[in-house]
């Protein structure tokens, strides 16, 4: 049958939804056929997630119609949404670590059956959709990409219509990438819908039929995703032309920044222990480190950052040991650290701007004198991180939760790389932020790396680190693989470097 | 259809507004209280509020209590303020104040008759060392061991007492008091003396370093980076982290400071007020400093004046017990709708009320 014969499942007309000051969606419509991988592609704020969140029942339309199957559909709520055969994976996991597999797959279902036949179920599903997953084991020790299964097979099991996948593989390995779309075309091939949100291109290439393009909550273009490079996905997008940032092969320095035998126990719950972790950064360097979320991404930074404390010499910048240092003698050594969450880590939500200014600006930037701060010098560091990174805000006076995930992140890079550091980490630099401010934050990382700065760049956007890395490593399970340089390296070796596909290999989880 | 919705920032009017909203929503509260009791309620509620201060009858006695009363607990409240405001939760100021009290009024004793110049000086050291002692214990534990500092402080609210009960029977206890329990009169010992310093007005020393504490805690949050982290560190905790604050540095400062003021509040009242250390020295102002600390909104001058009008609630709730015959515990029911329309009225500065249908269906 051709595709375009086969019968809408579900219409969206003219849907607005409006927040405080904010137009979310605004007259948007498109349409999905069965067995239709369909992407909603966008930036940040585009009006993506709310769009999903109206189909799925989360948020209730201002105005405009759904249909699903031809019949008037207006989800009260998720339970509505499901029980008409609409599933849901979000892209922030909502499992409990602490209970197994089959006991929150329990958790999310209107009438769970018994915890033995459920379990039955949940190899039945995953061995037909090939996502190899044991009811039995906890939460807590899944990857990252097994945990996404657990969300995936919950959906499943209910055997929906239209399955709607919220940014599904920015936590995954290559190969765990190639597994998801092996199982979702093979869903596709059911007759089961697809509305896969994204805005990673060249997976929208592979993958999609049809793709609508969102920016700033209208449809602004619909086309075949195949037929159209990823640069001109990218500028539908953005809606404006795009330039990679450049990069200057200037000659290495000397070692700033050298980690050696670096094992650390997660002072988070459930968290990854380092194990003798070793890597040097040359002044003017980017090292990029890959992995899947969870491996030991958070603890690094805390470690390098000196919110976790080490031995002396594991952590040395210009040669100097300041492992057992906290994360203000770093800074006057020269060291600035960018966490990757930034409400509530790297910035404090209900203090201002220049509060948050102050947090970690004091010390590099003499803000702070005999104990007393100097809050016109704080309000002045504030205003120029805003006026460098183009953060978008009314005033520095305003609190840091109040500014939007992108324009916070803005504020946060900036605040660091302002401080002229000699050896900067970072951990996901761009992580929620559109596509123009990525590049203005990337562009900035390698001016401070030609300045002579030591750069280590934590990030799971492999394409990022293409760009702006000159030696590339993984973090896997705590360790990190040998250093390579980025020229000459291909994709399949990166996914090995990673780790893999999790869960896939016999011999990853050794006897 | 009523439902909250939170404000992108915190609201500057309802910051301000709070206390005054929450105190009129008490009087309205407390009069149909009052009422219930079979009492006039507009009668009780001016007995409280202004007979104090402005009945003829009373006022000259009543109006010097009002700094005597708001002394300690400005006191207290100031040094529990800036734990609260770090999210280190000293709930033993009662404790630390007895033990303060005991501690000064010890060195005092031990002096006795000597008349010098270095006594007082010496007993209000002695007296805020012991304070800051006392609250050390809390705190250790909780750095060294992970217990929590609201239960071991609570219950050394407890040990204190039962000191200060074997102190007023025994080691302190006046040789020539007849074998009545309780220690020597300082306030009648003129070189360990904390007196009256203005005539009429209750103004002693324990209410100027009430005053000076308000004005050191302003500038210490306002000005000084150890007041940053202490903010930092009750609003985003991993952010300080990230900020070099050492958490464990900053329990120990918090609990040693609020202790040490606590235990001054008790050194001046059992060199003044009180007089003596007897069995029931204890008198909660350790307990009712914590609700003037909420009520001036962890802000030193909030404090100062919530402190104030704290005091006038006690007074005001003596006269009215004793001009109207209202029980006792319909006053500290009084005192505690106060506490209760505080934290209920604070949600507005940082949610709004939305009217209508939570959306369009």
């Amino acid at each position: 049958m051709n595709d375009a014969q086969k019968p809408a499942l579900l219409a969206v007309q003219g849907v607005t939804k409006a927040y405080p000051g904010v137009v979310a969606n605004s007259d948007v419509s498109f349409s999905i056929r069965e067995g239709e991988v369909h992407a909603l592609l966008g930036e940040n704020g585009a009006g993506k997630s709310t769009l999903v969140k109206m189909i799925y029942g989360l948020v209730q339309p201002d105005a405009g119609a759904m249909e699903l199957r031809g019949v008037p559909y207006a989800p009260a709520d998720p339970r509505a949404a499901r029980a008409a055969g609409v599933g849901m994976v979000f892209q922030h996991f909502s499992l409990f670590e602490a209970l197994n597999v089959a006991e929150n797959v329990a958790l999310g279902m209107e009438n769970p059956p018994k915890l033995r036949a459920l379990a039955q179920a949940i190899r039945d599903v995953s061995t037909e959709y090939g996502l190899p997953l044991d009811p039995g084991r906890m939460v807590g020790d899944l990857s990252a990409g097994e945990r996404q299964r657990v969300e995936i097979i919950r959906c499943l099991l209910q055997s929906p219509k239209l399955l709607i996948m919220d940014e599904p593989t920015s936590v995954l390995t290559p190969q765990e990438v190639e597994i998801l779309f092996k199982t979702l075309r093979q869903l596709a091939a059911e007759g089961t819908a697809i509305l896969y949100i994204s805005h990673k291109l060249e997976e929208i290439r592979s993958l999609c039929d049809e793709a609508t393009i969102l920016r700033r909550g209208k449809v602004v273009d619909t086309c075949t995703p195949r037929e159209k490079t990823a640069r001109e996905l990218a500028e539908m997008m953005v809606g404006a032309v795009l330039t990679p940032p450049a990069r200057s092969g200037g000659a290495k320095g000397a070692v700033a920044l050298q980690v050696a035998g670096l094992s650390v126990d997660s002072p988070i719950p459930f968290g990854t222990s380092l194990k003798d972790i070793s890597f040097a950064v040359r002044r003017g360097e980017v090292l990029g480190i890959a992995g899947v979320a969870g491996n030991g991404q958070d603890e690094l930074l805390l470690a390098l950052s000196g919110e976790v404390r080490t031995a002396r010499d594991a952590v040395q910048i210009d040669g100097v040991g300041i492992g057992d240092q906290g994360p203000n003698e770093r800074r006057r050594a020269g060291l600035v650290a960018a966490p990757e969450e930034r409400l509530g880590h790297a910035a404090a939500p209900d203090m201002t701007l220049v509060e948050n200014a102050l947090l970690s600006g004091a010390v590099r930037q003499g803000l702070v004198r005999r104990g007393f701060i100097d809050w016109a010098a704080a309000k002045g560091f504030a205003q120029t991180i805003v006026r460098d990174f183009d953060v978008r805000t009314p005033s520095t006076g305003v609190a840091a939760r109040a500014l939007s995930g992108g324009n916070l992140q803005k504020f946060v890079i900036g605040r660091e790389l302002s401080q002229s550091p000699g050896v900067i980490v970072i951990n996901q630099p761009t992580w929620g932020v559109d596509a123009s401010a990525a590049a203005a934050i990337r562009q900035a990382i390698l001016d401070r790396a030609a300045a002579g700065a030591a750069v280590v760049c934590i990030s799971q956007d492999l394409d990022e680190l293409l760009e702006i890395a000159d030696n590339f490593a993984a973090l896997n399970e705590g360790r990190l693989s040998a250093q390579r340089p980025v020229q000459g390296l291909s994709i399949e070796e990166i996914g090995l470097m990673m780790g893999g596909a999790h869960g896939m290999e016999v011999a990853h989880h050794g006897p | 259809m009523v439902r909250l919705e939170k404000r992108p920032s915190p609201s500057r009017f309802w910051t301000m507004a709070t206390p005054v909203v929450a105190v009129a929503l008490t009087m309205i509260a407390g009069g149909i209280m009052f009422a219930l009791l079979g009492k006039n309620p507009v009668e009780a509620i001016r007995t409280i509020f202004w007979d104090p201060l402005f009945n003829e009858q009373f006022a000259s006695y009543s109006r010097p209590q009002l700094l005597v009363k708001a002394g300690p607990l400005i006191l207290i409240a100031v040094g529990l303020s800036l734990g609260f405001r770090a999210g280190i939760w000293n709930i033993g100021a009662e404790g630390q104040y007895i033990i303060g009290a005991i501690c000064g009024a010890a060195v005092g004793l031990a002096f006795y008759p000597v008349e010098a110049w270095y006594v007082f000086p010496l007993m209000v050291i002695a007296g805020g060392l012991g304070g800051w002692a006392w609250a050390m214990i809390p705190a250790i534990l909780r750095t060294r061991f992970a217990t929590n500092e609201i239960l071991v402080s609570l219950l050394l609210v407890y040990v204190a007492q039962a000191i200060l009960a074997s102190m007023a029977l025994g080691a302190l206890r006046n040789p020539e008091g007849g074998g009545f329990p309780g220690s020597r009169n300082l306030s009648q010992y003129p070189a360990a003396a904390n007196p009256e310093l203005i005539a009429g007005t209750g103004m002693h020393w324990g209410v100027v370093a009430a005053f000076i504490a308000v004005i050191a805690a302003y500038v210490l949050l306002h000005r000084h980076m150890l007041g940053f982290s202490i903010r930092l560190a009750g609003q985003a905790p991993r952010a300080a982290r990230f900020a070099g604050v050492n958490p464990d540095r900053l329990v120990l400062l918090c609990m040693g400071l609020s202790g040490g003021l606590a235990g001054l509040a008790g050194l001046f009242e059992v060199a003044g007020p009180a007089g003596q250390i007897s069995i029931d020295f204890g008198s909660g102002y350790g307990f009712t400093a914590i609700i003037v600390a909420f009520l001036g909104r962890l802000n030193p001058v909030g404090i100062l004046l919530a402190g104030l009008l704290m005091a006038l609630t006690y007074i005001g709730g003596e006269l009215a017990q004793f001009m109207l015959g209202l029980p006792s515990a319909a006053i500290q029911a009084f005192q505690g709708m106060l506490l209760f329309f505080l934290l209920a009225v604070d949600l507005f500065s940082n949610y709004r009320l939305r009217f209508g249908k939570r959306e369009a269906v």
